[in-house]
């Protein structure tokens, strides 16, 4: 049973966001992270680079193939954490401690769209009962 | 007896060699007085010391490791590993073919000429294309030569606000990244619950920036694109041109035509589908046809003819450029020539048949042992899932593909397409008997069962080879990419 955090944001593609003001910091899920398997690489997103909502924002490596994650919403890349260099694995072992971006974000408005925690939590429930069939 | 093999620098004893030269009968020279400085080198190159008996049985015993289709069924999903018939290596061993030197005056090499002439042609017939160049040296680099002929093409239009490719989401990881590299942002189109692409999806995404389509048909999940037609007729209406990706062209040699679908480009993969060596026994080739509009923008040269006399056509304006030095692996076209002629049209045909009829008979004997998402008659090619045995005892795709390896089989593609969970991609060649379809369909069937009964087998397996289970995380993350003395 996939982890979820009642106090983040989500979305369908199985990103966290934690949104306070205009500043959102961006990671995947317990549910992405196990789908995934062993994280080898993440590429991470350039400090300064603009990303609208639902855009290509980087790339996660695992041993089964790369993986796209998605911008939540639309802003700007004020740091990145670059612990995730040197040690993937901290996605899997940490899915909701390890963000991957701090982003500026320039309407914060469109937060309204994300999944809440409760509804994520459906979603990964039918998701999980989908496999088991 | 399998024993481990260590590598040849750790064979190495001072002073070893491999000959016994006679004294010198002429005075040394110092190697400084040969090269200047800057080419000699300042260290050591510390090649291993050893005999030529030593080498011999080093390289032997790595050989001997190996698994290739000379050995056994290698089911790869998407990669066509068919048995490749040894009469294409006595071909291109003739010394017209194998003595001659690419920069060897075109009036010396008529025969060479025109066999890839022929190719070219034979190629076009085959796929329903005009024009076929023989430059790129496999697959991705087809694909690459393909999309920069597709921007050729609107850029010569003077259409610049072109600047995405779709692709469906059971595409070849290569085709997102040929679209990259050939500088077009890509667009994810996904597959319908029947595992075809979604044509409501794909209309949402057609406009003036889109630049054309990249597919694949039958695509990954070895399912023919029913609706190609409507495909067809909706992108080009939209201005944007199709990309035929001929991974899977297995499927359909003899029978059915990319050009014919409304495909603009295309290329083959002839280490699949033609059978020359694949993997790493490669090189491979990556012939591209073009319909008639866009043969201006092939690479040159193009292998022109003139009455009798065959040349190297660099006469064309418009052409993207060389892409290939000299004129593509043309050895492997030797293979691919030698095979077609061998089979004929009939033998073609016959080859998508068998390939076909194989897929849909394991895909019917497995069906009730693993789970099946797209439950269809099938193209070459067919995905079964491991989530069934992953939610039930925990024995994972990647278990199941690692054990196989103990029955004797290459594993299937696995996790791959990626919209199937715990993929299971499985693609049984045309040159499997049925008895050696009936053993894999065992060995798959007694995988299912143990994954059922005995779970914990898993975790070491493989266990007949010369080492168990790799740790590939740690592969991934902490690579060792060379052999390095230890440090004394």
């Amino acid at each position: 049973m996939a982890k979820v955090q009642k106090d983040l944001k989500y979305t369908e593609n199985h990103e966290w966001a934690k949104i306070e003001g205009k500043t959102m910091k961006v990671g995947v899920t317990d549910y992405a992270q196990h789908a995934m398997g062993d994280i080898v690489y993440v590429e991470l997103p350039d400090t300064g680079a603009d990303f609208r909502a639902g855009e290509d924002l980087c790339v996660i490596e695992s041993v089964k193939g790369a993986n796209d994650v998605y911008s939540p919403l639309s802003g700007k890349v004020t740091e990145v954490n670059s612990e995730l260099e040197d040690s993937p694995e901290l996605i899997n072992s940490d899915p909701y401690g390890s963000w991957i971006a701090e982003m500026e974000l320039s309407d914060p408005s469109e937060g309204d769209k994300l999944l809440d925690g409760e509804a994520y939590e459906k979603l990964c429930e039918k998701l999980e009962a989908e496999e088991g069939e | 007896m399998i024993r481990h093999v260590d590598p040849i620098f750790e064979k190495s004893v001072p002073g070893r060699k491999g000959y016994s030269l006679p004294p010198l009968d002429i005075p040394e020279e110092k190697i400084e007085s040969l090269l200047p400085e800057k080419f000699a080198r300042k260290t050591k190159a510390e090649l291993p010391e050893v005999s030529e008996v030593d080498v011999v049985r080093h390289f032997t015993r790595l050989s001997q490791l190996n698994f290739g289709v000379d050995e056994g069924l290698y089911p790869l999903g998407s990669c066509t590993m068919k048995y490749n018939p040894k009469i294409n290596e006595d071909m291109a061993r003739l010394p017209g073919f194998s003595q001659i030197h690419p920069l060897q005056n075109p009036d010396t090499v008529q025969g060479a000429l025109a066999l890839m002439h022929e190719l070219s042609a034979m190629l076009a017939e085959i796929t329903g294309m005009s024009a076929v160049t023989l430059q790129p040296a496999a697959g991705a680099h087809g694909e690459l030569t393909g999309i920069m002929i597709i921007k050729a093409y609107h850029e010569s239009r003077g259409d610049s606000k072109r600047t995405k490719m779709i692709v469906p989401d059971t595409a070849h990881g290569t085709n997102p990244a040929s679209c990259s590299v050939a500088g077009y942002d890509m667009v994810e189109v996904k597959s319908n619950s029947r595992g075809n692409v979604d044509i409501p999806a794909l209309k949402e995404h057609l406009s003036d920036e889109i630049a054309g389509i990249m597919l694949t048909n039958p695509n990954t999940l070895g399912l023919f694109e029913e609706d190609i037609l409507e495909m067809a007729r909706l992108v080009h209406e939209a201005g944007g041109l199709l990309y035929y990706d001929g991974a899977n062209a297995n499927a359909i040699l003899g029978k059915a035509r990319p050009g014919d679908m409304g495909f603009d480009v295309i290329h083959l993969n002839l280490h699949k589908s033609f059978s020359t060596p694949h993997g790493g026994g490669g090189p491979g080739s990556g012939p591209v046809g073009v319909c008639e509009n866009l043969a201006e923008f092939l690479p040159v040269p193009v292998i022109g003819k003139k009455g009798d006399r065959f040349f190297f056509d660099y006469d064309r304006p418009k052409s993207i450029g060389r892409v290939r030095s000299f004129y593509g692996n043309f050895g492997v076209l030797v293979r691919a020539y030698t095979y077609i002629r061998t089979m004929g049209p009939d033998g073609l045909r016959a080859v998508s048949e068998g390939a076909v009829l194989n897929a849909n008979y394991a895909q019917t004997a497995l069906k009730k042992d693993f789970a099946l998402p797209f439950d269809r008659i099938c193209k070459h090619e067919f995905v079964l899932s491991g989530k069934k045995q992953k939610a039930e005892s925990g024995v994972t795709t990647l278990d199941m593909a690692k054990r196989l390896i103990d029955y004797g089989f290459h594993p299937p593609t696995i996790y791959f397409p990626q919209i199937v969970e715990e993929a299971i991609m499985v693609e049984p060649p045309e040159t499997e008997s049925r008895e050696e379809l009936d053993a894999f369909i065992g060995a798959m069937k007694s995988v299912a069962r143990e994954a059922r009964e005995n779970p914990e087998i898993f975790k070491d397996a493989p266990c007949s080879t010369i080492v168990s289970r790799l740790d590939e995380t740690l592969a991934a993350r902490k690579p060792v990419l060379r052999w390095s003395p230890e440090e004394e």
